[in-house]
């Protein structure tokens, strides 16, 4: 029998990671990700799970190490947060370019400086470029059910790429919800053990990471991208399997709100259910705005946020990140770039809200949205919440 | 923690058995004339043999063996980054042991990491001194040509003392290198991991029996292997084994191992030479003077005594 | 549009890694040489050791009890001559 408990969302992650049968798991501990790695290692010191724990000394050893695992043929789980990403960073790049599958958890985290714990996107939108799969969730359940998710994604061999599920930082990691923990056959019939397709193996020797020549490094590329790209209809049919075994309606982007609202308000990760609250609090004062949230943010779902915007005339783009000198923040870069040169593209606003942990109310949303609609919000992007003297 | 360990029982390498054993590093790779390095790495390999996964730090070796489309690795191999090999071949090793124990794969093989003294001794360090630390049972190797030879020639910590690079040149207002050669061996020594040596492929059953050793034993190996650079050293190609020879046989680079925490020495010289024979075979020292090769005579004799002070420090007591 | 590839990207291994353990045995070294190892066999003792320091592996033992290099990979490094105990190897210019 399926257990619904109230559990803080990093031990449900430990839990949906055991109920995985990693192999192997290396980590380092950063805040807010800690307290997922600290439960693993409890679940394999009390023979709770089979797997080999390496206790690495710094998050760049973390992801090598991974990597090193993965090409041995091991089912690989990994996590972090802010600056270990930022010290991961280069061998992420490697992690997909061999085409390695694991599994890694982002409690996404501002990067400093200042040195700040809290959450914003930071972090992952710095590692955009990747290669990799990169999910995002709202909340504690989400967060169970697509660490399966992304072990079936990243292991299918139409992808055989790493995979990322972000949650937000202390806003998830650390909230006491009540999740539903189905039983280990529903999980096992859902997510089958791993056959590696490629792996180091003394029975037939392969040279894993020789140097790319001009002559085919282009060709490796492509090959990466391509099954990045491919790893959408994976996705996609992942996500209609854990609907249909859990009960969900998962998309690449969700949606809700009035149907036929000319403002969409776009958001990705935790910030989408405060601003659900917000949209339900509007269309019941009769002010129809929509919302879309982007569930799949690498590979971007370009058709289905098309769809899921179609007829808008306003999209009011939430970003938790600052790309520093540039026009928008990064979600609002990406969705100018997917509607450039159409003529029924939406106007797109852009507001950079809850950076280094600040708070951003629910009211906050439904001003935005009326600024937005008065087109009293700067033309680039506006920082909610800046304390300023202009 | 001093430990007792027995190694009586591993094979010995017979020299004129040596030419039969295969090297897993094949023909067509693509190192220097006379290049030592590649030389030491078929040594191990012939020794370590065919049911074994290499991963290689960014290097001269990971560069020679591996342009797209040719390998020369008759073993599994991985390369990832320049910092990393310790923690890749931790991630290998503890991959292997995992689905060794699930039934997943049949064999354990022997786990080799090779890295130059950059990728050892200074960007991939804190990783290598993981892997050591952590017990991952695995052999790691520096293959030392004393420079970053693979982007032309830049110091290093473990350049020596004098040798004139391309970031320590040697100058009116300089000798070249001016700090001493960082000691790897030591410092992994004192990870109280069971087996370290030295080794130089100039003493080829020497270097071969410490593969064997440090395969043998269950947990964390590291063997530094001295490597001779034609193009870095600027010394002839035909002459790297004589000047591999020769920093035995002046005590600049002796070969010892320590075992379970004891040190003692593989090799005694009888008839020491000086140190301006090794010398004065490389361009990278031709620079020095009198005084300063006087200096560096003195500094090899203090760090020999030193040497000697930990072999008898650590030496078993006699009943 | 020019191409200058190995081959249609369609056609690598995953990660491009390489499925042909050893393949750089194709690699035909030999013509970097310059010097080439002469050996005079009244001299040779047959000890080994020419096989033992050759860093391309390229040094076996012949049916006549002779080590000589495959001088496809033979980079005439010179090392087999200088380490020779009985000086029997002399590297001589090569003529091609």
């Amino acid at each position: 029998m399926a257990r619904r408990i109230g559990t803080e969302v990093s031990l449900a992650v430990a839990d949906a990671v055991k109920m995985a049968a990693p192999d192997v798991i290396s980590a380092y501990p950063i805040t807010p990700q800690t307290h997922i790695v600290e439960e693993l290692s409890e679940f394999v010191a009390n023979g709770e799970l089979d797997a080999e724990y390496i206790p690495v000394e710094s998050e760049h050893s973390a992801m090598s190490a991974a990597v090193g695992a993965a090409a041995a043929g091991a089912r690989v789980y990994t996590a972090t947060s802010s600056q270990g990403l930022a010290l991961m960073h280069e061998i992420l790049f490697i992690a997909s370019s061999m085409r390695l599958p694991m599994v890694m958890t982002v409690a996404n985290r501002s990067l400093s400086g200042p040195i700040s714990i809290w959450n914003d996107h930071s972090d992952i939108m710095a590692e955009r470029d990747i290669g990799w799969v990169q999910l995002f969730v709202e909340n504690g359940q989400e967060a169970l059910e697509f660490t399966w998710a992304a072990f079936r994604i990243g292991e299918d061999k139409r992808v055989m790429l790493p995979v990322v599920v972000n949650m937000d930082g202390f806003i998830m990691s650390h909230m006491i919800e009540p999740i539903t923990i189905p039983d280990q056959e529903v999980v096992d019939a859902f997510l089958k053990p791993y056959e590696p397709q490629i792996k180091l193996d003394t029975a037939d020797p392969v040279t894993f990471g020789p140097v790319g020549v001009p002559e085919v490094y282009l060709e490796a590329k492509k090959q990466c991208e391509q099954a990045l790209l491919d790893s959408k209809a994976v996705v996609s049919e992942v996500i209609d399997d854990l609907n249909h075994t859990f009960g969900r309606q998962y998309g690449l982007v969700e949606t809700n709100g009035a149907e036929d609202a000319e403002t969409v308000i776009v958001t990705m990760g935790s910030l989408g259910e405060s601003v659900m609250t917000a949209v339900d609090r509007m269309n019941a004062n009769g002010k129809a705005v929509r919302q879309a949230r982007i569930r799949l943010w690498r590979p971007f779902p370009v058709e289905e946020f098309m769809d899921a915007v179609s007829g808008a005339k306003k999209l009011v783009v939430i970003d938790r990140a600052i790309s520093p000198g540039s026009v928008n923040g990064p979600v609002a870069q990406e969705l100018k770039s997917v509607f450039y040169g159409r003529l029924d593209a939406p106007e797109i606003v852009n507001v950079i809200a809850g950076i280094g942990g600040r708070d951003v109310p629910v009211d906050d949303f439904v001003q935005m949205v009326e600024l937005a609609e008065k087109g009293e919000l700067a033309e680039t992007y506006t920082l909610w919440g800046l304390d300023s003297d202009a | 923690m001093l430990k007792d360990i027995d190694l009586s029982g591993v094979d010995k390498t017979k020299l004129k058995e040596i030419h039969k054993m295969e090297s897993m590093v094949s023909s067509g790779h693509r190192a220097c004339q006379g290049c030592g390095e590649v030389l030491a790495m078929g040594m191990v390999t012939r020794v370590a043999g065919p049911d074994t996964i290499v991963c290689n730090a960014t290097g001269c070796m990971e560069i020679i063996s591996s342009p797209y489309p040719q390998t020369a690795w008759k073993v599994p191999w991985i390369h990832v980054a320049f910092e990393n090999a310790g923690a890749v071949a931790s991630g290998v090793e503890a991959a292997i042991k995992a689905l060794h124990r699930k039934g997943k794969v049949s064999s354990k093989p022997n786990i080799l990491c090779f890295g130059g003294d950059g990728a050892t001794a200074d960007i991939g360090f804190g990783s290598l001194s993981g892997a050591m630390e952590r017990g991952h049972n695995l052999l790691y190797v520096c293959l030392d040509n004393e420079a970053y030879m693979n982007t032309g020639i830049q110091r290093s910590s473990s350049t020596p003392y004098g040798a004139s690079t391309t970031t320590s040149p040697c100058g009116t207002e300089s000798i070249g290198q001016h700090t001493q050669k960082k000691n790897m061996p030591r410092i992994i020594a004192e990870h109280g991991v069971p087996y370290v040596a030295t080794a130089s492929p100039s003493h080829p059953t020497d270097l071969m029996d410490k593969v064997a050793k440090a395969l043998a034993v269950d947990g964390p190996a590291y063997l530094h292997i001295y490597s001779p650079c034609p193009t870095g050293w600027g010394s002839k190609g035909e002459k790297s084994i004589e000047i591999a020879k020769l920093a035995v046989e002046t005590n600049l680079f002796p070969l010892y191992e320590v075992v379970g925490g004891r040190f003692g020495f593989t090799k005694k010289i009888k008839k020491v030479k000086p140190i301006g024979d090794y010398l004065k075979l490389q361009r990278r020292f031709r620079h020095l003077t009198e005084k300063e090769i006087g200096f560096i005579q003195q500094t090899v004799e203090d760090n020999y005594e030193e040497l000697e002070r930990f072999c008898q420090a650590t030496a078993k007591c006699e009943e | 549009m020019s191409k200058q590839s190995i081959c249609a990207w369609q056609r690598l291994e995953p990660g491009a890694a390489i499925r042909d353990p050893g393949n750089a045995a194709a690699l035909k070294t030999g013509d970097w040489r310059t010097l080439v190892p002469v050996l005079n066999e009244d001299e040779c003792i047959k000890c080994t050791m020419c096989a033992v320091f050759c860093p391309e592996f390229c040094i076996s033992e012949h049916e006549d009890g002779f080590f000589r290099p495959d001088l496809n990979y033979c980079k005439g490094c010179g090392i087999c001559a200088n380490e020779c105990p009985k000086t029997a190897i002399t590297m001589v210019m090569e003529e091609k």
